[in-house]
């Protein structure tokens, strides 16, 4: 099959690449954009690792086609941080020890970053149904949830 | 994934004839979260497409419409998020706003649309029930123009709807609820979210004082296809709004309305008993919503 070209904007920046239809947003992020940040855990749309925003809205971008993203605003992990700073959430994760291995790390911040956009004052509940797409095989989420409630405290703090 | 050619028309008719064109190798794409998931896992029902007619770009299967006089109209492309969120769904559809707002997870239902959870075909799609108890009618767009069904003559089995091939789900239409409705969804999972209905049940009551005038009950995954749940109604239409009657009809629907398979979820038996015990909960909560205590 023919590539075709599609442009969208990833992290702020205006891209364009030559994708076959049967590429995943996910697919087309990691190996043509290089941002490998993002993970492919199950790859059917149940784990959350691939989380990225979409338009605003999160999506498991293990499952959306690539030429689906044409002309689509795509915020990955790498495009939380700001001028070199880590985004409070990023920061809150490495001071709460938010994580182990790592693996679901990226698509857990994105949701995260999102549910605090949404909800700056979250209770333990609306954390938890906010990152009940994401699945974390190591922590048992409990020092997630601690992360994401001091990333909390700290925006409202900051602002 | 083996590839495709990929369309995007951007109008219905503009689909219908990109599906024709390309004939019974074409699928219409809405948000991919089962079909992406089917066609990685060489799982589809169907032969492997050979063009996927993508249907994001359609805006006008986008809208969801609610007037007084015309009642809801919900284009087959709103998402699971956008249903959830809609505030007259919220208001007077409250048991689709319910169905809608379980699907998955945040990320699924920002992607799933209503038209793909509906011809998906689940006998488990948590907008089935609702949608059957609200007798929304499927408007279908097709090579010979549009034709509409009541929603519970498009289920025809697991995976199959009456659509015939080259057609497309284009919009739902909801009459609006009689004064004094209450309704509710809810469905038994293990956990709360990420999950799939071992039994999905919903019900509208409208009420005149304590009598019940009018019922609608529908299951999920208790049967090849969603369904409603006539004998629970029979029993229901015409009696005090109670628990006594709450409990014949919860038995009405779990022995009469129907046909559970065991599988990985749970078994026949166990299933059947949620039938009982939810709906009888169900319809006392549609009840107290109805006389708007709740």
């Amino acid at each position: 099959m023919p590539r075709q070209l599609i442009t969208l904007t990833v992290n702020g920046r205006e891209r364009e690449v030559a994708v076959e239809p049967h590429w995943t947003l996910l697919e087309t992020v990691r190996d043509a954009l290089q941002l490998t940040g993002p993970k492919e855990g199950c790859g059917t749309g149940d784990c959350g690792a691939c989380t990225m925003v979409v338009d605003g809205r999160i999506v498991t971008s293990c499952l959306m086609l690539a030429p689906q993203a044409n002309g689509r605003d795509v915020t990955t992990i790498e495009g939380l941080q700001s001028n070199g700073s880590l985004d409070p959430v990023q920061q809150a994760f490495i001071d709460a020890g938010g994580l182990q291995c790592g693996f679901c790390i990226p698509g857990m911040i994105v949701a995260a970053r999102n549910l605090l956009n949404d909800n700056p004052s979250p209770t333990l509940d609306q954390i938890r149904e906010g990152l009940a797409g994401n699945l974390c095989r190591c922590t048992g989420y409990t020092k997630i949830f601690e992360a994401v409630e001091l990333a909390a405290e700290r925006i409202r703090g900051s602002a | 994934m083996r590839t495709f050619e990929y369309r995007t028309p951007e109008t219905i008719d503009e689909a219908i004839s990109l599906l024709k064109e390309a004939g019974g190798s074409a699928r219409p794409l809405a948000g991919g979260t089962d079909l992406v998931v089917q066609m990685k896992e060489r799982a589809t029902r169907f032969p492997y497409p050979e063009t996927i007619v993508s249907l994001d770009r359609v805006a006008e299967l986008r809208t969801i419409d609610f007037s007084d006089s015309d009642g809801l109209r919900i284009g087959s492309g709103a998402t699971m998020s956008d249903v959830a969120t809609h505030p007259a769904i919220q208001e007077r559809y409250t048991a689709l706003a319910e169905g809608a707002g379980v699907v998955g997870s945040l990320q699924t239902m920002n992607m799933a649309t209503i038209g793909g959870n509906v011809c998906n075909a689940a006998p488990s799609a948590d907008s089935a029930p609702p949608l059957l108890v609200y007798e929304a009618e499927a408007v279908i767009a097709g090579p010979n123009g549009r034709r509409s069904l009541p929603i519970a003559e498009l289920f025809r089995g697991p995976g199959e709807t009456a659509l015939e091939s080259g057609e497309l789900l284009a919009e739902l239409r909801l009459p609006v609820p009689p004064a004094g409705t209450g309704a509710v969804y809810e469905r038994n999972t293990p956990r709360k979210q990420m999950d799939i209905a071992v039994v999905g049940v919903g019900v509208s009551l409208t009420l005149s004082g304590d009598t019940i005038g009018r019922a609608r009950v529908a299951l999920g995954a208790v049967a090849p296809t969603p369904r409603r749940a006539q004998a629970a109604e029979a029993a229901l239409e015409g009696q005090p709004a109670n628990d006594e009657t709450f409990a014949k009809a919860a038995e009405a629907a779990a022995t009469d309305d129907c046909s559970p398979i065991t599988d990985i979820r749970a078994s026949a038996e166990y299933r059947r008993h949620l039938v009982k015990v939810m709906t009888a909960r169900l319809l006392a909560q549609a009840a107290n919503r109805a006389k708007g205590t709740s």
